[in-house]
C-alpha cells in the first residue's frame, strides 16, 4: 500500500534545497552574469535619513501560483523566464534559496509572508490573518494614511489580507480587480462566472466577501476610471493578472502608494493539469513583472527611489516525488515545493549579486521593517543583512 | 476512539470482502497507532473493488504487519505514534470514514507543523514495507505506449524534452497506419499474456474499436458521467455553507449509480472512473489532463503490463476577453497546447512506469501520432540518441520491446 508521502527518497530535504540553490547559483552566474555575494560585504547604498525613508516607496510582487526550477531557472526553463534573466536579475540582488516552511496553500502562505509568522489559517476562508500585516506596521509606526498602502490580489480569498485579527484600521486598502470586474459587468454578461472562479486549488468555490474591500464606487473617485473605461479595457486582456497590474499602474500613477502589494496568480492554472497553460502563465507573469518595473521608471514618484521585491510564495511538486503529481500541485510539502528564489532591485539594493545563504519567506516582513523604518513585533524571521 | 478499542462489529458498514479481512486481521490493526491506521483503512475499506494487484498489496502488507514482532511493530510505528492529534481527530468516524479523516488529518498535520514528520514516516514505512515483499516475476516486460500530437499538422518546438536521454528519438518512423499497429500490438500481447486488468488503452478522445481483452477508458465514453458531475457540483455549492471540504467528502460518498458510471456490470472499473473525475483535478475540464491522469493512476492501481494512451486535443482556454464578450463560447481545440500537454503526460507516463517492479526491462514508445518522429526507450536501446533507420511503428514496436 502506498500512503500519501513518497517513497525513494535518496537524499535529504536539505540536500535537495540546497542543490536548487546552487543551480540556480551557477545559472546566473553564466548566464546572467551576477556575482556570488557574501554576508560580509560592504555597507549598503542605501540613504539612510529620515527624508529618504519617507520618499522611499517597496513594491512587492509575489511571482504567483507557484513556479519549478525546471520551467524557470533550470537550462530547459531560461525560455520562460526573458524579461527576469534579461532585464531584472543584472540588476537584482538574488537569493537562491528562499524556503517556507509553512502551509503551502496560496492565500496563507502569501498571509505568512505579510505578516513574518506562519499563518495556520484555513486557506480557503475569508478570514483575516491571526498576526499583524506589515501594512499595519507601515501605517501605524509611521503614521501613514490610509492611502499609502495597498494591495492587489487575484482571488476573493484574499480580501482580507490587509490588515489582521487584530484590527484598528490600519491595514491595507485591498483591491480584487476581478471582484471589481464582476460587480461593474454584473448582468452584462453571460460568461462571467469564469473569471470569479479564480481559484485554481478549489475552482468551484468562492468564499462570500467581508471587509474593507474596494468598492465598485471608487473606481471613480480613486482610480478616475468609469466603469465602462474599465469594462471596455479589460475586455483588451487576456488574463487576470494583467488586469492586477493594470490596476496597480492605475493606483502608482493617481494615488502613489509607498507600500504596494501584488499577487499573481496565473500560473496556478497548473492545477488544471495543463502544462501548456502552466507554461503560459510563467511566461505572461515574467512578461507583467518586467512592465511594473518599467512603470516603476516612467512615474516620477517612483524612479529612483523604490525598491522591488519579487518573490513567489512556494514552488510545486518534483516530477520525482511519487507522491504528488509533478507540476500539477503542491501537495507533498518536499523540498521543490518549499524552496524558491527572492529578488530585490532598485533603490538600496546591491546589482549583479546573487546570495546562497539559506533565508526564509517570514524573513521579508522584518526586512521591510528595517528598510523602511518600523517595528514588526509580532513578526518571527530575521532581516536579511545584504538588503538593509 | 483509539484502535486499541476496535472490535469486530465496527467493521459492520464495511463491503463483504474488505470486512473479512478487517475482522480476520483485527489483532493486529487494533496494534497500529491512530497516526497510520486510518490511511491503511482508506484502502482497505475498497478492497471488494480493488484491482487484483492492490488487493495482492493490502493482502501482502497485512501478512508483513502480522510477521512483526512486538518490538520491531514498535520501532515501525513509532514516528506514526509520535504524531501528535487533536481529541476531535480521534472522535471522528475513521473507521467508516477513513478518506475523510485523512483530509482532516492532513490539514490538521499542515496546520501544527507535523506534515513533514509525517511525510518521513511516511516514507521510511514504505522503505520498510518494500525491503520486506519481493515482486513477483512479470509474465512479459511491462510497455507503455503514449501517443500525442493528434490532429497537429506542423510543429517546431521542443518535443521529447524530457525523454529523449533515456532513449533514441527515431526520426525516419512510418507514420501509415501507425495507431492502427500499435493498438494491434497491445491487443497481440494482451492476447499472449491474458492478465485481468493487466492490459489497457485509454484514449482522450473517442475509444477506436478494440479487443475486448483490453481495458478501456475514454475521455469521451464518460462525457455523459463528467456532465452529470458538473450538475451535481454545481447544484452543491449553491447550497448555503457548503465549502471546499465538504464539496470533497460529498464528492468522496459518491457511486457510480449516482452519476450513470455503468460499464457491463463490472463495479471495479466503474469505481475507478468515478475517482478519475471526482478524485483527479482538471480531469472533468481538459481531455488532456483527463489521459494522463488515467496514465497516472492505472499504473498506480492496476500495475498495468501493458498501456497504450492515446492523447486528444482539448477545448481551448478562453482567455478573459472572450470571456468578456457576449459572443457565446464555442468548443474550438488548441491543438499546439494539447501537444505540450501531451509530450509532459508521455514524460510522466514513463516516470511511472519506472516506478513499478521490473523498471529495468520496460519499455516505452511515444509517437508524435501522424508525422515520422518517435522515440523509444529499452534495455536494448541506446540513450540520448538519433536515429534516421527508416521502419514503421510496428517494427518501432518490435525493436523496443526486443
Amino acid at each position: 500500500m502506498s500512503r500519501s508521502a513518497p517513497c525513494g527518497c535518496a537524499v535529504s530535504a536539505r540536500d535537495v534545497a540546497n542543490r536548487l540553490s546552487c543551480s540556480r547559483r551557477d545559472f546566473l552566474r553564466t548566464t546572467a552574469g551576477v556575482t556570488l555575494g557574501s554576508a560580509l560585504m560592504g555597507a549598503s547604498p542605501f540613504l539612510r535619513g529620515e527624508s529618504a525613508r519617507r520618499k522611499r516607496k517597496v513594491i512587492v510582487i509575489t511571482f504567483g501560483g507557484g513556479a519549478r526550477d525546471q520551467e524557470t531557472f533550470a537550462p530547459e526553463g531560461q525560455e520562460n523566464i526573458p524579461h527576469l534573466l534579461q532585464e531584472l536579475i543584472p540588476q537584482s540582488s538574488f537569493f537562491t534559496q528562499v524556503t517556507n516552511q509553512g502551509i503551502l496553500g496560496h492565500y496563507v502562505a502569501t498571509a505568512s509572508l505579510a505578516t513574518g509568522v506562519y499563518e495556520t489559517l484555513n486557506n480557503f476562508s475569508a478570514v483575516p490573518p491571526d498576526h499583524r500585516t506589515v501594512f499595519e506596521y507601515f501605517r501605524r509606526d509611521l503614521g501613514r494614511p490610509a492611502h499609502d498602502a495597498w494591495v492587489v490580489a487575484p482571488s476573493n480569498g484574499f480580501n482580507r489580507i490587509g490588515e489582521s485579527s487584530w484590527g484598528q484600521g490600519w491595514g491595507a486598502t485591498v483591491v480584487l480587480p476581478k471582484r471589481l470586474l464582476g460587480v461593474a459587468t454584473s448582468g452584462k454578461t453571460t460568461d462571467y462566472d469564469h473569471l470569479l472562479h479564480d481559484n485554481y486549488e478549489t475552482p468551484l468555490y468562492v468564499p462570500q466577501l467581508a471587509g474593507s474591500e474596494f468598492e465598485l464606487q471608487q473606481l471613480e473617485t480613486i482610480l478616475q476610471l468609469s466603469v465602462d473605461d474599465f469594462i471596455q479595457h479589460a475586455r483588451t486582456l487576456s488574463s487576470p493578472d494583467e488586469l492586477s497590474v493594470y490596476i496597480a499602474k492605475r493606483l502608482m500613477r493617481l494615488q502613489a502608494p509607498s507600500l504596494l502589494w501584488i499577487t499573481m496568480h496565473d500560473i496556478d492554472i497548473a492545477h488544471s493539469g495543463a502544462y501548456s497553460l502552466y507554461i503560459e502563465g510563467i511566461r505572461r507573469t515574467d512578461r507583467l513583472c518586467a512592465e511594473l518595473w518599467a512603470a516603476v521608471q516612467s512615474e516620477p514618484e517612483y524612479a529612483g527611489n523604490t525598491t522591488l521585491l519579487i518573490l513567489p510564495d512556494f514552488g510545486r511538486d518534483a516530477d520525482e516525488d511519487a507522491g504528488g503529481n509533478g507540476f500539477q500541485h503542491h501537495r507533498t510539502g518536499d523540498a521543490a515545493s518549499r524552496t524558491t528564489w527572492m529578488m530585490a532591485l532598485g533603490a538600496g539594493t546591491r546589482q549583479g549579486m546573487v546570495f546562497d545563504h539559506p533565508v526564509q519567506s517570514i524573513d521579508l516582513v522584518p526586512t521591510l521593517g528595517a528598510m523602511l523604518g518600523f517595528s514588526p513585533s509580532q513578526a518571527q524571521g530575521k532581516v536579511i543583512g545584504e538588503l538593509v | 476512539m483509539q484502535p486499541r478499542n476496535l472490535e469486530a462489529e465496527h467493521f459492520a458498514g464495511y463491503p463483504s470482502e474488505a470486512r473479512k479481512l478487517a475482522v480476520a486481521n483485527l489483532a493486529v490493526l487494533q496494534q497500529l497507532p491512530l497516526g497510520f491506521l486510518p490511511g491503511f483503512l482508506r484502502e482497505l475499506i475498497d478492497y471488494d473493488y480493488k484491482f487484483p494487484q492492490e488487493r495482492a498489496a493490502i493482502e501482502a502488507e497485512l501478512a508483513t504487519l502480522n510477521a512483526l514482532a512486538p518490538e520491531q511493530r514498535a520501532a515501525w510505528f513509532a514516528p506514526f505514534s509520535n504524531l501528535s492529534l487533536s481529541s476531535r481527530l480521534e472522535r471522528f468516524d475513521w473507521i467508516n470514514q477513513p478518506a475523510q479523516f485523512l483530509e482532516q488529518e492532513s490539514a490538521y498535520l499542515w496546520t501544527t507543523g507535523q506534515q513533514d514528520a509525517f511525510r518521513r514516516a511516511a516514507t521510511q514505512y514504505n522503505d520498510r514495507l518494500r525491503t520486506t515483499s519481493s515482486a513477483a516475476a512479470l509474465p512479459m516486460r511491462r510497455l507503455g505506449i503514449a501517443i500525442i500530437g493528434q490532429g497537429v499538422t506542423s510543429w517546431d518546438g521542443p518535443l521529447f524534452r524530457n525523454l529523449h536521454m533515456h532513449g533514441t528519438w527515431f526520426k525516419q518512423i512510418d507514420p501509415d497506419k501507425g495507431f492502427e499497429l500499435l493498438l494491434a500490438g497491445v491487443e497481440a500481447r494482451a492476447q499472449a499474456h491474458a492478465v485481468p486488468y493487466g492490459h489497457w488503452y485509454v484514449d482522450g478522445g473517442q475509444a477506436a474499436d478494440h479487443s475486448p481483452q483490453l481495458t478501456c477508458v475514454s475521455y469521451g465514453a464518460l462525457e455523459p458521467v463528467r456532465s452529470a458531475l458538473l450538475n451535481y457540483i454545481q447544484k452543491q455549492i449553491q447550497r448555503p455553507g457548503m465549502g471546499p471540504e465538504e464539496l470533497r467528502s460529498n464528492l468522496a460518498r459518491l457511486l457510480p449509480a449516482d452519476l450513470g458510471v455503468e460499464q457491463a456490470g463490472d463495479p471495479i472499473l466503474d469505481r475507478f472512473q468515478l475517482k478519475l473525475l471526482t478524485e483527479g483535478s482538471g480531469t472533468q475540464i481538459f481531455s488532456t489532463t483527463f489521459a494522463q491522469w488515467t496514465a497516472r493512476e492505472a499504473l498506480r492501481r492496476a500495475q498495468t503490463l501493458t498501456l497504450l494512451v492515446r492523447f486528444a486535443p482539448r477545448q481551448r482556454q478562453r482567455p478573459m476577453n472572450e470571456l468578456l464578450s457576449d459572443v457565446p463560447g464555442t468548443t474550438e481545440l488548441d491543438l499546439p497546447g494539447s501537444l505540450i500537454d501531451a509530450d509532459m503526460g508521455a514524460y510522466y507516463h514513463w516516470m511511472n512506469q519506472q516506478r513499478l517492479s521490473g523498471s529495468e526491462e520496460s519499455s516505452f514508445l511515444v509517437w508524435f501520432e501522424g508525422h515520422n518522429q518517435a522515440l523509444a526507450i529499452a534495455p536494448t536501446l541506446p540513450r540520448g540518441v538519433e536515429s534516421a533507420s527508416p521502419m514503421n511503428l510496428a517494427s518501432l514496436l518490435s525493436l523496443a520491446v526486443g
